[in-house]
């Protein structure tokens, strides 16, 4: 199974050597197109199969490959936790691929993204896989600078530039991060396979120092706040198929480097360790929804979601962590299965939506402000089901999947007052207060999102005139809105599915659920709670139908087609509906002072003047700017005094060199 | 045998929440206009109004897509299989355990977001203002409902309503701050769920101050009726979530005595009667307010309710 993994990247490899055929002529590129993403569409749909039957048949395997350093080789190793995010992987690339073989071929310079498609996937493909620290590594950055060429595969704009610059800057700093922790993992033996590692002892000190570092290395990639600040440029610059694997499954890699460090590499937690993991999250929820809430680009609102989601997913990984320090193995099976529930849900409707603003994007000839859209409800009817279908699951909604996972987060935080410590007596009903404020805020995003670009009234001639989508990316929408439904409908078979995962993390597993009357999930007794996605999706169906059948057979269906209440002014434009802007400028209005310190100022013209009067809206990102800001201009004026060393005579730079060498002896010497 | 019976229990109890929705809002609508020296509608004003609404035909606005047609039935079904899921008359009835408080109140959220979509649909600026002021409400209306659920569920030990009202009844609880906040903190968020003064105006239509009212303002006839039924059982839901978990004496535990469920139900009667009554009150001695204090009421709720759970959180270990 491991060898047949592996066989897959190697697959994928070679899918990407067929991007040489799309040189020379448009027919080509089309050719190279299809071949391209047919190849990986079939090369993830196998490994989709295979990491599904490794996971559901409980295989392990290792294989070390005579590859990387001599002494090491690469080790390779599949077990419970690598197969369950190989299976969300596989799935979003199965996905992006069957959405690209439409979408793909409307690309401006296809060749700037064929090449690097499949050498992205076969990183992502390969994380979970390693199993020492090398290997590990160096998937992991291969995985890092193929997305970073997918983000400039449109490369003229100004502002495709300055996120590629930022991404390749977080995305060093946050290897530079696991490479030193790992460094600590291995110790001064310099021991890099995993299971070494597992063996080692360290000290508190040294332990602390890995988990900082594995929530700078993993958060930084996966979008914690305050480490967020490339994402929301990042993911939505690459073309949308790429957007949706960033935002869906390249987090969700950076959770598994997250998960495999803290959970398995690092060995028992301290109570503390889960403090910042809760807080961080619980602040990357609320911080990443209320951005959400205030964007008008339809992708980048995405992105924004994307980092509540991943608040969420670490929200969930706190909880576990408390649990476990706290002896309570039963709820840390909970709060880590809750999380990678979501990180599963986040992968299914944030793929859809990220299709579906593809699928805008291509409709409406490339406009991205949710202002200049509406009303494509009527000219997408398939697109428009799908992504509405998506955009309920990403607002926790019953009786969809993203409302399953939270359900089972609430009921993890519930568990938390027979935990020891006063510290997070406190903390976890607080990071309960921010997990619901942050789920009913992402009801308000999405109805924004979805009301404003996809209902009312078309605002552009482009939104007018926007066609339905090609069929294969209406398959990819409709695909994972349909699987939207059927994890919130039937949760009990995740939940089953990732108990190996949990067994071998923390040596507990949730209850077996498929075996429980009418398929309800239940967390940890009948008597506490219990929640039924499948009937209550059945009751709310049965009734509406039956209203609608009662009223039609025995009322009226009449119906007359009237133009809409307009007050008695004739003439309404498009343009005096409700925008993105006052739609959310109540929140804004409550919210916005606290976290953006957004100022609204009503500048009025003198009496008698006829210039117009003026709204101005002025907001900051804190973050960026007491944060990145202060970073960058002291890098900038380190670069400056370094500069001196560039035009030195070669005595001078043997001197320094000399000199560094007698510094470091010293070192070592005091060391020892 | 047993099966029929609990199937009819709960069809029954189904059935009884549909009903009796409309006669509460027309009861609160007759005690206010008593109390503000009205002769007010009779009682079984909203049962007419239902029945007119359904017979006539719908004025649908030319550009109105799929989901505007759609989602009055479905806003409908959710908040009826919401207020469902209460214990009425009896606790642990045959599906009571299909969702449990959270999903709950989350079932109403999804009746929420229908309403908001269905608002923003025909692209007026008066579903936009409803929408956009719904979404102020709600976002602050389910956490602190949240929190409320955290404290009942730490008092009771489980978040299953029938499991709660089963120990709320059984007297081992006794007098809590906790729960008295909770009961505050429920009540503010009762009353701007459901459109209530101070926070909205039921009976408006003037363009300022209306949230629901704006959001339906482009349905008639039976659509307009589901949207209106759905208000009102969205009421009684309130109204008996209430009763259920503060005031939960007089309800059938488990066994079908039938005798014991005439009594449950007709204390269930009186005490929705009670809250009507004291709703009607509530709102004719307070005016209405600026939307933008609307947050303040509602933060209260939220700070009560976090109040309530962090004494729970510490007083379990002393």
């Amino acid at each position: 199974m491991l060898t047949a993994l592996l066989l897959c990247a190697a697959g994928l490899l070679a899918v990407a050597a067929l991007a040489a055929l799309g040189r020379g002529g448009r027919s080509r590129a089309e050719a190279a197109t299809i071949a391209v993403y047919g190849g990986c569409l079939a090369v993830s749909t196998l490994a989709f199969v295979l990491a599904l039957a490794a996971l559901l048949g409980g295989a392990s395997a290792g294989l070390t490959v005579p590859l990387g350093l001599p002494w090491l080789g690469a080790h390779f190793r599949l077990d419970a936790l690598s197969a369950a995010f190989l299976v969300l992987v596989t799935l979003g690339a199965a996905g992006a691929s069957l959405y690209a073989l439409g979408y793909g071929l409307h690309a401006e310079a296809p060749l700037r993204v064929l090449p690097f498609y499949p050498l992205f996937l076969a990183g992502m493909l390969l994380v979970p896989l390693a199993d020492d620290a090398y290997a590990f590594l160096l998937c992991w950055e291969l995985m890092s600078l193929a997305s970073w060429a997918l983000v400039l595969a449109e490369h003229r704009p100004e502002e495709n530039a300055r996120a590629g610059f930022l991404y390749i800057v977080m995305a060093s700093f946050g290897t530079l991060a696991l490479l030193l922790a790992f460094g600590l993992l291995a110790g001064p033996e310099g021991r890099y396979a995993f299971a070494a590692m597992r063996e080692a002892e360290r000290g508190p000190l040294a332990s602390a120092l890995v988990l900082a570092l594995a929530i700078l290395g993993a958060g930084s990639k996966a979008g914690l706040v305050p480490l967020h600040a490339w994402l929301p440029l990042a993911h939505p610059a690459a073309p949308s198929h790429v957007s949706a694997l960033m935002s869906g499954v390249m987090t969700k890699v950076a959770v598994y480097a997250f998960v495999r460090i803290v959970f398995d590499l690092l060995g028992p937690p301290a109570w503390w360790w889960s403090v910042p993991v809760l807080a961080l999250g619980a602040s990357s929820a609320v911080l990443g929804v209320l951005h959400a809430l205030t964007e008008n680009d339809l992708k980048r609102l995405l992105a924004y979601s994307t980092i509540e989601n991943i608040g969420v997913v670490f929200l969930g990984l706190g909880l576990a962590l408390a649990f476990r320090a706290g002896g309570q193995p039963a709820a840390a099976a909970l709060a880590l299965a809750a999380a990678l529930f979501h990180a599963f849900n986040h992968t299914l409707f944030k793929s859809a939506l990220f299709y579906g603003a593809g699928a805008v994007l291509t409709a409406a000839r490339g406009e991205r402000n949710i202002e200049r859209l509406g009303g494509l409800i009527r000219r997408m009817p398939v697109s428009s089901a799908a992504v509405l279908v998506a955009a309920m699951a990403a607002a926790a909604l019953p009786p969809l999947n993203g409302f399953a996972s939270e359900w089972l987060a609430f009921q993890a935080i519930l568990l938390s007052p027979d935990l020891p410590q006063w510290a997070l007596k406190f903390l976890i009903p607080t990071v309960g207060t921010l997990l619901a404020l942050a789920a009913a805020l992402a009801a308000s995003c999405f109805l924004r999102a979805y009301g404003i670009a996809w209902l009312g009234r078309p605002r552009s001639a482009a939104a007018a005139e926007a066609e339905e989508v090609d069929r294969f990316s209406r398959a990819a929408m409709t695909g994972f809105g349909a699987l939207c439904v059927l994890f919130g409908l039937f949760p009990g078979m995740v939940l089953d599915a990732l108990a190996p995962v949990t067994e071998r993390l923390l040596g507990a597993r949730m209850p077996a659920q498929l075996g429980e009357a009418w398929l309800s999930i239940v967390p940890i007794a009948d008597s506490r709670s219990s929640y039924n996605g499948l009937l209550v999706f059945l009751f709310v169906v049965a009734s509406a139908a039956m209203a609608a059948a009662a009223i039609h057979r025995f009322a009226s269906r009449a119906l007359r087609r009237a133009p809409p209440w307009d007050c008695g002014f004739p003439g309404l434009a498009p343009s005096m509906q409700y925008t993105g802007t006052s739609l959310s400028q109540p929140l804004r209005r409550v919210f916005g002072p606290v976290v953006f310190r957004a100022r609204e100022v009503v500048e009025m013209p003198l009496p008698g003047s006829v210039a117009p009067a003026r709204i101005v809206r002025r907001r900051q990102d804190l973050v960026w700017e007491f944060l990145y800001v202060p970073i960058g201009r002291a890098v900038g004026r380190a670069a400056e005094l370094l500069n001196h060393l560039q035009f030195l005579t070669i005595r001078r730079y043997l001197v320094l060199v000399f000199l560094s060498l007698v510094l470091l002896l010293l070192g070592l010497g005091l060391w020892r | 045998m047993a099966l029929i019976g609990s199937l009819a229990a709960q069809a029954v109890q189904m059935l009884l929440v549909l009903l009796v929705a409309p006669l509460l809002t027309g009861l609160v609508r007759k005690v206010k206009a008593r109390l503000q020296r009205r002769r007010g509608p009779p009682l079984l004003q909203p049962y007419r109004d239902l029945r007119r609404l359904i017979a006539k035909e719908v004025v649908l606005a030319e550009n109105a897509s799929w989901l505007f047609r759609v989602a009055p039935y479905l806003i409908f079904s959710t908040t009826w299989v919401a207020a469902a899921l209460v214990p009425t008359f009896a606790t642990g009835l045959l599906f009571s355990w299909t969702g449990d408080l959270i999903a709950i109140i989350a079932l109403l959220g999804t009746a929420r977001f229908l309403l908001q979509l269905a608002a923003l649909d025909i692209g007026t600026s008066f579903g936009g203002i409803g929408a956009s002021r719904e979404s102020l409400i709600a976002s602050l209306a389910e956490p602190a409902t949240i929190m409320i659920v955290f404290t009942i569920a730490l008092i009771a030990g489980s978040t299953q309503l029938s499991h709660v009202a089963a120990f709320m009844a059984s007297g081992q609880v006794g007098l809590r701050v906790s729960l008295a906040f909770a009961l505050v903190a429920l009540v503010i968020v009762a009353i701007a769920e459901n459109a209530r003064i101070p926070v909205d105006n039921p009976a408006t239509h003037l363009e300022l101050t209306m949230v629901h009212e704006a959001m339906v303002l482009e349905y008639s006839g039976r659509h307009l009726a589901m949207i209106e039924l759905a208000a009102a059982v969205k009421l009684l839901f309130h109204l008996s979530l209430i009763a259920c978990v503060f005031f939960p004496f007089g309800l059938a535990q488990d066994g079908w005595d039938p005798l014991a469920c005439a009594a449950g139900a007709g204390l269930w009667l009186a005490k929705l009667a009670a809250g009507g009554v004291l709703l009607a009150m509530f709102e004719t001695s307070i005016a209405k307010m600026r939307v933008f204090r609307v947050p303040g009421f509602l933060g209260a709720a939220l700070m009560l309710g976090l109040l309530a759970t962090l004494l729970l959180f510490i007083s379990r270990s002393l």
